[in-house]
C-alpha cells in the first residue's frame, strides 16, 4: 500500500466524516484519558500519516464515546483513533499486547470481559 | 412473562452474582429470563473502525435466535448490551455488513434487524413498571445510594437511546422505587477506566477514584452498577475510608423485594 492508499484506507475505515470537523476542540475538552482526539481528526484531514502512526496516545483511548457524544458536527473522533490503532498494528506487524502481559494483571476477581476487550482493542 | 436472555461470558463466571440476582429479581417481579441456547461471547467491545465483520457475528447469531423466539432479546451486562444493540442497528443500516453476515451465518430467513434489544433496566421500566416494583417492596432500602452508568449504556446516545447521555436518571428512579435515596453527584456517566486497567492501570485508578470520591462526598453508602467491568475497576480501586461499596443494581432489587441473598460471584 502506498502512502496515499494508506491515508485513503484510514479515511474509509474510520467511517466518519472527518471533513465536518470545525476544530472547536470540544472532543479533547471532554476526553477522560487526555487523548486529544481533535488532533487525530485534524491530522487525517491534512494527511499527516507519519504523525498519526507515531502517536502513542491512541493507546490510551477508552472508546467511551464521550468525544463523539459532544461533537456539535456529528464527527466520531473515537473511530479515527481506533482506525489509527488498527493501522499501527497492521503496519508495524506488531500487536500492542502479548499473552505474557496478561498473568500479572490477573487478580482473583478479574472479569473475563477485560481480557477479551484488550485483545480485541490492542491486537490485529 | 418470559423473555429471551443473553447472559455473556463474564456473567457466567466472575460476575455470577449479577446473573443470579438479576434472574431472582425478575422472578420476584413475575418475569422468567430464558437463556438463549446458542449464545457466544459478544466480543466485549464494539469494533469502532468499520469493515470488521467477524467480530460482530456472534451478536447477529443471538439476535436471529431471539427473532425466532419471541422477538425480544434481554441483555444485562452493559458491554454486551452495547455490542448487541449497535450490531442490530448496523444490520438495519449497513447493507454490506448485513449481506456479509447473512451469507456467512446462512439463516433460513435472512436476519434484517427485526429483534428488539432491551436492556434489563429498560425491560423492567417498560414491561413491569415502577408502580408494580414499588408495590412489591417489603424492605425499603432506606439509605443513600449513588447510581453509576459509565459509558456503554449511554453512548453513542443516538444508537443506544437508553437515557439522557449527559444527565441520566433511570437508575436513580429504580433506587427511589426501592425505597432508597438516590444522590446527585458529578461523575455518574464518566468512564471508569475500562480495559486500560491492563496496560495503564494508573489511569484506570485515577478515573475510578474520581468517581468514587465524588459519590462518597454525597454520603452515599453504596454505588450501584450493572457492568461487571465497572464493578471490578471501582472495587479494585477503592481505597479511602467511607468510599461507597460497589453493588450490582439487581442485588438491591432482590434485597428490597425480600428475596434471599444469592451466593457466590464477585461480591
Amino acid at each position: 500500500m502506498t502512502r496515499e492508499e494508506r491515508l485513503e484506507n484510514l479515511r474509509e475505515i474510520c467511517g466518519t466524516n472527518i471533513y465536518a470537523c470545525m476544530k472547536c476542540g470540544k472532543c479533547s475538552g471532554r476526553c477522560p484519558a487526555n487523548v486529544q482526539p481533535h488532533r487525530f481528526v485534524s491530522r487525517l484531514v491534512r494527511g499527516r500519516l507519519e504523525e498519526l502512526l507515531a502517536d502513542e496516545k491512541a493507546w490510551d483511548c477508552l472508546t467511551c464515546y464521550a468525544c463523539a457524544e459532544r461533537c456539535p458536527r456529528g464527527v466520531s473522533p473515537v473511530s479515527v483513533v481506533e482506525a489509527v490503532r488498527k493501522t499501527q498494528v497492521c503496519m508495524k506487524e506488531n500487536n500492542h499486547i502479548s499473552a505474557e502481559e496478561i498473568p500479572p494483571a490477573v487478580t482473583e476477581y478479574t472479569p473475563q470481559q477485560l481480557f477479551v476487550s484488550v485483545f480485541r482493542k490492542y491486537n490485529g | 412473562m418470559e423473555i429471551c436472555y443473553y447472559p455473556g461470558c463474564t456473567l457466567k463466571t466472575q460476575a455470577k452474582e449479577l446473573d443470579i440476582t438479576a434472574r431472582k429479581a425478575a422472578e420476584l417481579l413475575g418475569v422468567t429470563m430464558t437463556e438463549i441456547e446458542n449464545w457466544q461471547c459478544c466480543g466485549a467491545v464494539y469494533p469502532s473502525a468499520k469493515r470488521e465483520i467477524a467480530s460482530r457475528l456472534s451478536a447477529v447469531r443471538a439476535l436471529e435466535y431471539a427473532r425466532e423466539h419471541g422477538g425480544k432479546l434481554l441483555t444485562l451486562c452493559s458491554a454486551c448490551h452495547n455490542v448487541i444493540k449497535r450490531t442490530n442497528e448496523d444490520i438495519k443500516t449497513d447493507e454490506n455488513f448485513s449481506r456479509a453476515a447473512n451469507l456467512y451465518l446462512g439463516f433460513e430467513t435472512p436476519y434484517k434487524g427485526e429483534t428488539k434489544v432491551l436492556h434489563y433496566l429498560e425491560f423492567l421500566r417498560d414491561e413491569v413498571g415502577f408502580d408494580t416494583i414499588k408495590s412489591k417492596v417489603v424492605k425499603p432500602l432506606n439509605r443513600k445510594i449513588a447510581a453509576y452508568y459509565g459509558c456503554l449504556l449511554l453512548r453513542p446516545s443516538k444508537m443506544m437511546a437508553f437515557d439522557n447521555p449527559e444527565n441520566p436518571s433511570l437508575i436513580e428512579k429504580f433506587i427511589a422505587a426501592l425505597g432508597g435515596t438516590p444522590v446527585s453527584y458529578a461523575f455518574k456517566n464518566e468512564c471508569c477506566g475500562a480495559y486500560l486497567s491492563v496496560k495503564n492501570p494508573e489511569l484506570t485508578k485515577a478515573k475510578s477514584r474520581k468517581i468514587l470520591h465524588s459519590a462518597a462526598e454525597t454520603g452515599a453508602e453504596e454505588i450501584a452498577t450493572v457492568c461487571p467491568l465497572c464493578h471490578y475497576n471501582l472495587k479494585e480501586n477503592t481505597c479511602e475510608d467511607g468510599a461507597p461499596k460497589v453493588i450490582d443494581l439487581p442485588a438491591l432489587i432482590v434485597e428490597a423485594l425480600g428475596g434471599e441473598e444469592a451466593e457466590g460471584g464477585n461480591v
